[in-house]
């Protein structure tokens, strides 16, 4: 088994189209993603799942100098970002891609797959 | 030699993918196999071709891959291991006898791969071309080619792009993808769209190989067989279809000397249309294989029944329904209703890139007298075809335009 990170990615069209959802259709997405995270859990295949709050709550830390230095926003300045994920266990790459796709219907957005570095045996 | 780097060629899908699978390691499998080459230079010229070339070939990679998977293990195991193709697949008897090479084939034409290095992937190892002359077929420096293939095969591992056969519920879709490298690999050899000769008789006939392949691995899919169909039917006008020479000029279908194609190839199509559609299971590679059996059908080309023709792009446009489909209809419209109801057809089509629908408006305007307009769509088509033979062509038509 191997471990893929399942990326939600957002850019300012997303948002656009987010922004104009009604409450109705927000539930619909929210609903469809609950159920969603249940069958992952069901299958066995789940490890970890969240949705980020908006950019602008990031902080970037950076202690690889004298001092840390601590500043407000995000690292990079970029049109894309993370939204949220998941973190699956997948026999392979087609099965995680099977996963990928029902994860993108229930969220309504483009899923990205990696796989994990595998870990070095014990 | 020659006779040895034939066979070589024939066999070397077979060895990789046997490899592949004991073994799990595209790399390892791949160099053991051009290893055997070497030996087999080395011992076939003074000891003779053995009685089984392909099973003698397999024999001598696996011992040279099972060598070199001992020398790296002391190394570094966890290296290795981490590198193995994953299939966890329990190995049932099947009843039939899967060839590895569908494994192999559904590996390198995977969608999570390129589209680019899909094809290059399945040249070198189910082919056996070498990465030079992938790099020459496709006009990109070897260094480039290298690294898409290099490139290719780290993701395959990393990412555990699986070597096995897709599920059932996946198949048809990722079929699609496989026999779309394969026509893909034909129609850059059939009508090039880079470097000075208008063919490239390496890959289409690489091309009708891999055809022939997956029509013999899965004999119960008809687009597999109306694939193989399609190729040899448009291969057999291969010699008629341009003038001899260098920078020789593209001879349509209508202008070509059909006493010189392919009748070998036509029969052999014909039968395969007849076989595939029979299964009453239609699709995009089996009715293009039809309307190319109604061309190699007429003697001449007054005899063909473009009716028909018309009737078979009717019932592809209703499956894929695409704009190309819909522009090949015109043509045979064109001769059914005349040029006129043609080119209201054509007119409506969103293909203001492609240099066929020029082409196309061009030789209908000419009918029509326009020749103004045909003037100007015949600049048009010349300055978007990218093949040397049909600009020649495209040029003197328009050149022959009355004021």
């Amino acid at each position: 088994m191997s471990q893929y990170f399942l990326a939600v990615n957002h850019d300012p069209a997303d948002e656009a189209r987010m922004a104009e959802m009604t409450p109705a259709q927000m539930q619909e997405v929210f609903a469809a993603v609950d159920a969603f995270n249940t069958e992952v859990k069901e299958q066995g295949a789940w490890v970890f799942a969240g949705g980020l709050q908006p950019l602008e709550m990031s902080t970037v830390v950076d202690n690889t100098g004298a001092q840390p230095v601590i500043t407000d926003g995000p690292y990079a300045e970029s049109k894309e970002y993370l939204g949220g994920f998941w973190i699956i266990e997948a026999s392979d790459l087609d099965a995680a891609l099977v996963w990928a796709q029902k994860g993108s219907k229930a969220c309504a957005g483009k899923v990205e797959v990696r796989p994990f570095q595998d870990e070095p045996e014990a | 030699m020659e006779a040895i780097e034939r066979i070589y060629r024939e066999e070397f899908g077979r060895v990789v993918a046997s490899l592949t699978r004991r073994f799990g390691d595209l790399d390892v499998a791949e160099d053991a196999a051009g290893e055997a080459l070497l030996v087999a230079l080395e011992r076939w010229p003074a000891d003779g071709v053995p009685a089984n070339p392909g099973g003698w070939l397999t024999t001598t990679a696996t011992r040279r891959a099972i060598d070199r998977i001992r020398r790296e293990s002391h190394r570094d195991a966890k290296h290795q291991a981490a590198l193995m193709l994953h299939d966890e697949t329990p190995h049932e008897p099947t009843g039939v006898v899967e060839d590895d090479r569908l494994r192999l084939i559904f590996t390198c034409c995977h969608p999570a791969l390129a589209p680019e290095a899909r094809v290059a992937l399945t040249l070198r190892l189910l082919g056996g071309l070498t990465v030079a002359e992938i790099a020459a077929a496709f006009l990109v420096p070897e260094t480039t080619m290298a690294q898409r293939i290099t490139r290719a095969k780290k993701k395959i591992a990393g990412a555990h792009i699986p070597y096995r056969v897709p599920d059932e519920q996946d198949l048809p879709a990722r079929l699609d993808a496989v026999l779309a490298v394969v026509f893909l690999v034909f129609n850059e050899g059939y009508l090039a769209t880079s470097g000075d000769a208008p063919m490239r008789d390496d890959l289409t006939s690489e091309a009708i190989r891999l055809a022939r392949i997956l029509r013999a691995l899965l004999p119960d899919v008809p687009e597999a067989t109306g694939l193989l169909a399609l190729l040899l039917l448009t291969d057999a006008r291969r010699t008629a279809r341009f003038a001899p020479g260098a920078g020789g000029e593209l001879i349509t279908l209508a202008e070509q000397d059909r006493s010189r194609w392919d009748r070998a190839e036509i029969r052999e199509g014909h039968d395969l249309v007849r076989e595939c559609l029979a299964l009453g299971r239609p699709g995009r590679y089996q009715l293009l294989a039809a309307v190319n059996a109604v061309h190699t059908d007429a003697a001449d080309v007054r005899d063909t029944d473009w009716s028909q023709v018309a009737a078979l792009y009717t019932q592809l446009a209703a499956i894929d329904p695409n704009p190309i489909v819909a522009l090949n209809r015109a043509v045979a419209i064109a001769e059914l209703d005349g040029p006129g109801v043609a080119l209201a057809l054509v007119d409506d089509l969103p293909l203001e890139g492609y240099h066929a629908w020029h082409a196309t408006r061009a030789d209908l305007l000419r009918r029509l007298g326009r020749s103004g307009d045909a003037r100007a769509a015949y600049d048009r088509a010349i300055g978007l075809s990218a093949n040397p033979g049909e600009v020649a062509y495209l040029t003197r038509r328009r050149d022959q335009l009355g004021g």
